[in-house]
């Protein structure tokens, strides 16, 4: 796909770096869902206007103080093993992404989503929903208190398990930033069989979804840490002549 | 410093709680005489409809500016799809935005799609089908060469509303574009 002649009429817009070398691909067959739902025809590329660099801005109205406490939803306390999740969010260039809504889901310590859809056989928990969110501070970080999800076993192929991971859904300063994602824990022994993890070829790119055992961020007797850093595209180096 | 990316991962299929608890379909009033529905089915490479999907739009308000933090307009919507792999918007048409080559763009909402199976969102845009003349003009619907598949990306209009339906393949897939 060569459109270089698109992408040079988009004068007076800094758009995104496109970075397909980290992505992973629509179609891959080892997940199966990918194979009636990734397009077959090649992408148009787009190039990026007024309405891919701007974006939707969430203030604060819409996140609630505990809503980064997923364990102080409830009267009582999950069960689980009592994590802190917390890191930064960086653009391309190191910049931080400040006052940026961050939403995250995971199942709770046994492997089960509250969903009704999630048949595992696995308990519920009465005080566990799995569900958190929260806006960036000026540095770009971000901070939640949590359980440590269990692993789950899936219909993908003979004996599935996903990996334990939390979901991650970042907005980022523009349309063309978005990002969902998922952060896995270090040293996961199921990392081999799942596609969705293996999805993405590069293995660099693969272990930037690999949260770190952050020791200096762990409370003592109440709650162990893991830090977890998402960068988000970078902007184009190149300013256009400006039009406006 | 140049940092690499984090790889996108699929939303899976247990995102409602989530990212949908928030009634974020309804950008304006529907009785707000400016009011617009836009729905519509989300249909896999068999033509069936896709249960747990989720659609987000970005758009301009009718005057072609887009929101800032704190406007009344948001410009921002979000919906999962039903059973039938149904979504439906309540918002308002938005009006011609800047282009490329400082000429302008015709009124389009822009479109992310996530579900399980997709390991990366598909963005698609939803154009206008009065708007005859501002399509005929629009860049991004000019880079799109075949008619047919200009065609995926203009609603249709019905019941004063609009049907803007999102074929992920087969032969009638949906215009995505590469962001
Ligand atoms: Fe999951």
């Amino acid at each position: 796909m060569s459109e270089e002649r698109t992408m040079r009429q988009n004068d007076g817009i800094i758009g995104y770096q496109r970075d397909h070398e980290s992505q992973p691909p629509y179609l891959y067959p080892a997940y199966k869902s990918t194979r009636l739902r990734a397009p077959d025809r090649p992408l148009v590329i787009l190039p990026h206007t007024l309405s891919e660099v701007t974006g939707p801005a969430f203030g604060h109205g819409k996140v609630g103080p505990l809503d980064n406490d997923l364990t102080r939803q409830h009267d009582g306390e999950p069960l689980g093993e009592r994590i802190i999740v917390s890191g930064r969010v960086l653009d391309g260039d190191g910049r931080p992404v400040r006052n940026s809504l961050i939403e995250v889901w995971q199942a709770n310590a046994a492997g089960r989503y509250t969903h009704h859809a999630d048949r595992h056989p696995a308990p519920l928990d009465p005080n566990f929903s799995g569900a958190g969110r929260c806006l960036t501070d000026g540095d770009g970080r971000y901070r939640f208190v949590t359980v440590k999800p269990g692993a789950y076993p899936w219909k993908n192929h003979d004996n599935a398990w996903r990996p334990a991971h939390i979901h991650f859904s970042l907005f980022g300063p523009a349309f063309a930033a978005r990002l969902v994602t998922q952060m896995y824990f270090p040293g996961d022994p199921l990392f081999d069989q799942d596609p969705i993890f293996q999805s993405v070829n590069d293995s660099k790119a693969r272990e930037r979804m690999i949260s770190r055992f952050d020791l200096e961020t762990t409370e003592p007797e109440w709650a162990l840490a893991y830090n977890f850093d998402i960068v988000l595209r970078g902007r184009e180096s190149t300013p256009m002549e400006n039009h406006r | 410093m140049t940092l690499e990316p984090t790889p996108s991962q699929t939303v899976g299929p247990f995102f409602h709680d989530a990212l949908l608890a928030a009634d974020w379909t309804r950008l304006m009033d529907p009785d707000h005489p400016s009011a617009v529905h836009i729905s519509g089915t989300v249909c896999d490479g068999e033509g069936e409809p896709v249960p747990d999907a989720m659609l987000e739009i970005w758009q301009a308000d009718p005057e072609g500016r887009f929101a800032r933090s704190g406007d009344e307009f948001s410009g921002f919507g979000r919906c999962g799809t039903d059973a039938e792999g149904r979504f439906e918007f309540v918002t308002v048409k938005p009006g011609p935005v800047l282009g490329p080559d400082g000429g302008s763009q015709a009124p389009h909402i822009a479109v992310s799609v996530f579900a399980r199976g997709l390991l990366k969102r598909l963005v698609t845009r939803i154009y206008f089908p009065e708007e005859e003349a501002a399509n005929a003009d629009d860049p991004v619907l000019a880079s799109v060469e075949d008619p047919d598949l200009r065609d995926t990306l203009v609603a249709r209009a019905r019941d004063g509303g609009y049907v803007f339906d999102v074929h992920l393949q087969g032969q009638r897939q949906t215009v995505f574009f590469d962001v």
